[in-house]
C-alpha cells in the first residue's frame, strides 16, 4: 500500500480570529496540522502499519506550511513532499487540486490519498473530491470507518457517515478517503517521531516541477472578510427558592417573549 | 416534488440524479450561469466534481448574496464563523450551496407551474458500489432543527445517581451516569420536537455518537432555540451554535463562558432544573 496523506497547515482551533486592516487575522495563536488532517494521517498510518508500503504526506502551502507536514513526519510518515510555489499563494480549491493531482501522479503508484473532510479556516470541504475528480479515482467522502481492504484484489471497503445514514461503499483501489473524526483517534506525535522529523529534509517542488508551468486562475475571488455581525446579549438570570420554582419562571419567560 | 418546486417560483426545472457527468454536460448544455443547491455532504460532493469539469468555483454555506455587476456575490462563514467572506465566482456557472435554515422558504403557489425538461440521462461508468444503507436514528436532524436541547461534560456528574453494581469499570460507570444525563435532556427535546445536540466533551468521553456533536468540528447549527445543559461553552463549541435566535444555558458554574452568549441563564444543578422545565413546558405547551 502506497499511501498518501494530503495535510493543510492551518491556527488553531481555539484561536481568537478576527479581522485587522481587511485581513484574517489569529494574533499569535499557533499554525498546526488541520484537525481534521491528524484522522486521516493516523488512518494512513495506521493501513501502513496493518498492509505494509508507506506514507508520504503532502501538502500545497506557502514555505510555512511545513510545519504541518512536520507533524505528519512526526506522527510517522515515512516521507514528506511540500508544493510550494509564489503563483499558488491566491489559489482556491480548483487550482489546489490540480496541484495535488499533479503531485500524486508524479509521486507515482499511489493506491490511497487520504484527506480530512475539511479545512478548518476555509471550511470548504471540495477538495478531496476535487483531486479525485482530476485524477479519474473514486472519491470516498466523509468516511467514518474502513471495513475492508484488498490490496491483492485492489478494492476498499468503507463506512461514510452521509447526513441521514451510513452507507457501505466498495471501490477499487486506487481510490481518494476523505474523513471524519469517527475513523480513529489520532496518536501524539512520539519524541522520537519530533526529533526525526526536525531532522528531516523536506522536498519542496515548484509548480513548474509538478508539470504546472503556467498556474491556472482561480476561479474564486475574495473581494472582502469581515467580523460577523456582534450579536449583542444581555443575559438574564433566572433565580429562584428551588429547581420548580426557576423551571417555572424559565418556562413563563419563553412563552411570554415567544421564544417557543 | 418538481410541481412543488413549480408552486414555489422556480421557472424551469429539470430532473436532477447526481451522477456527476451528466450534471456537468446538462449545466455545460443549459449555458447555465448560477447553480444553488442545498449545503449537504452530497451536494457538496456533486457541486466540487462538476466545478472540476467546468472549470469553476463553488461557494458552500452560503447565508447571503447580492447581484453586482451581473454576477452573484456571495457572503460565507470562514474560521466556523469567526469572520465572514464575500465571494465572487468568475467562472460560469456559479456553483452555490446554500446553508440551511438561513433562507425563508417561498410560500406554494398553487396553480403556478414551471416547465419541465426532460434529458436523458446516461450515466457514465461508475466504479463504485453500494453495498448497503442504513438510515440514521429516528429524530429531529440537527441542522433543519428549530430548537436544539444540547448536553455537555457535565451532563455525567450527578452525585444522586449510583450505577448498578454490577459495572465497576470507572469510565463505564461515568457513561451510564451519562445515559442517565442525556435521557433528561431527550425528554425535554422531545416535549420541544427539538434535535439532541452535545459538546465535543461530551461526545469524546463517548457519551453521544459524533453526529450529535455541535461546534467547530462538529455539526454547525442556527436554530431559533438552543438550550445548553451541562456545556461551559468552550470557543469551538461557540463557533457552532452562536447565531443561534435564542441562547438559553443551564450551568451549575456561573463562571461558565456559556453565559456570556446566552439571552436567558440558570446557575443550577441540571439534573433538578431540566426535569422540572419539561414538567412545565409539557403542561404549559399542552404537549
Amino acid at each position: 500500500m502506497n499511501i498518501v496523506v494530503c495535510v493543510k497547515q492551518t491556527p488553531d482551533t481555539a484561536a481568537t480570529v478576527t479581522v485587522e486592516g481587511g485581513k484574517v487575522s489569529w494574533g499569535d495563536a499557533p499554525l498546526v496540522i488541520n484537525p481534521w488532517d491528524e484522522f486521516a494521517a493516523e488512518q494512513a498510518l495506521r493501513t501502513k502499519e496493518a498492509y505494509g508500503g508507506k506514507v508520504i504526506a503532502l501538502s500545497v502551502g506557502p514555505d510555512a506550511a511545513r510545519e504541518a507536514v512536520k507533524h505528519a513526519l512526526a506522527m510517522g510518515c515515512d516521507e514528506a513532499v511540500l508544493v510550494s510555489d509564489p503563483g499558488l499563494l491566491a489559489a482556491d480549491s480548483l487550482v489546489v487540486s490540480k496541484a495535488l493531482a499533479a503531485a500524486i501522479e508524479k509521486i507515482g503508484g499511489i493506491d490511497l490519498a487520504f484527506f480530512g473532510r475539511q479545512a478548518v479556516d476555509s471550511d470548504t470541504g471540495v477538495t478531496p473530491v476535487q483531486v479525485a475528480r482530476r485524477l479519474g479515482w473514486p472519491a470516498l467522502t466523509l468516511v467514518a470507518a474502513v471495513t475492508a481492504l484488498d490490496p491483492a484484489g485492489k478494492t476498499i471497503s468503507v463506512d461514510r457517515a452521509l447526513d441521514e445514514g451510513r452507507q457501505q461503499v466498495k471501490s477499487p483501489l486506487p481510490a481518494v478517503v476523505s474523513v471524519t473524526k469517527e475513523i480513529c483517534e489520532p496518536r501524539y506525535p512520539s519524541f522520537m517521531g519530533i526529533r526525526k522529523a526536525s531532522k528531516a529534509t523536506i522536498p519542496v517542488w515548484s509548480a513548474a516541477d509538478i508539470g504546472m508551468a503556467s498556474i491556472p486562475p482561480a476561479a474564486l475571488s475574495w473581494l472582502e472578510v469581515f467580523a460577523p455581525p456582534k450579536i449583542e446579549t444581555k443575559v438574564e438570570m433566572i433565580t429562584g427558592d428551588s429547581a420548580e420554582a426557576v423551571a417555572a419562571k424559565l418556562a413563563a419567560r419563553l412563552l411570554e417573549e415567544k421564544v417557543l | 416534488m418538481v410541481r412543488q418546486l413549480g408552486q414555489r417560483g422556480k421557472s424551469s426545472l429539470q430532473d436532477v440524479r447526481p451522477p456527476k457527468d451528466w450534471a456537468s454536460k446538462l449545466l455545460r448544455d443549459a449555458g447555465a450561469e448560477v447553480l444553488f443547491l442545498p449545503t449537504t455532504g452530497r451536494t457538496r460532493e456533486l457541486a466540487a466534481a462538476v466545478a472540476v469539469d467546468l472549470e469553476t468555483g463553488v461557494v458552500p454555506d452560503l447565508v447571503g448574496f447580492e447581484v453586482k455587476d451581473g454576477k452573484v456575490v456571495g457572503t460565507r462563514p470562514i474560521y466556523a464563523g469567526k469572520v465572514m467572506e464575500k465571494v465572487v465566482v468568475g467562472a460560469k456557472p456559479q456553483i452555490f450551496l446554500i446553508r440551511s435554515r438561513v433562507f425563508l422558504k417561498p410560500e406554494a403557489q398553487a396553480g403556478k407551474t414551471g416547465t419541465v425538461k426532460k434529458v436523458d440521462a446516461a450515466v457514465g461508468e461508475v466504479k463504485t458500489e453500494v453495498l448497503g444503507y442504513k438510515a440514521a436514528e429516528a429524530g429531529v436532524s440537527l441542522t433543519d432543527a428549530a430548537v436544539i436541547v444540547s448536553g455537555g461534560r457535565g451532563v455525567s456528574n450527578n452525585p444522586k445517581l449510583a450505577p448498578p453494581a454490577d459495572i465497576t469499570d470507572e469510565h463505564q460507570k461515568e457513561i451510564w451516569k451519562a445515559q442517565q444525563g442525556f435521557a433528561l435532556i431527550r425528554e425535554l427535546a422531545t416535549v420541544l420536537k427539538a434535535a439532541v445536540g452535545a459538546s465535543r466533551a461530551a461526545v469524546d468521553a463517548g457519551y453521544v455518537p459524533y453526529a450529535n456533536q455541535v461546534g467547530q468540528t462538529g455539526k454547525v447549527v442556527s436554530p431559533d432555540v438552543y438550550i445548553a445543559c451541562g456545556v461551559s461553552g468552550a470557543i469551538q463549541h461557540l463557533a457552532g451554535m452562536r447565531t443561534s435566535k435564542t441562547i438559553v444555558a443551564i450551568n451549575k458554574d456561573p463562571e461558565a463562558p456559556i453565559f456570556k452568549v446566552s439571552r436567558f441563564g440558570v446557575v443550577g444543578d441540571l439534573f433538578e432544573v431540566v426535569p422540572a422545565l419539561t414538567k412545565e413546558l409539557k403542561t404549559k405547551m399542552g404537549r
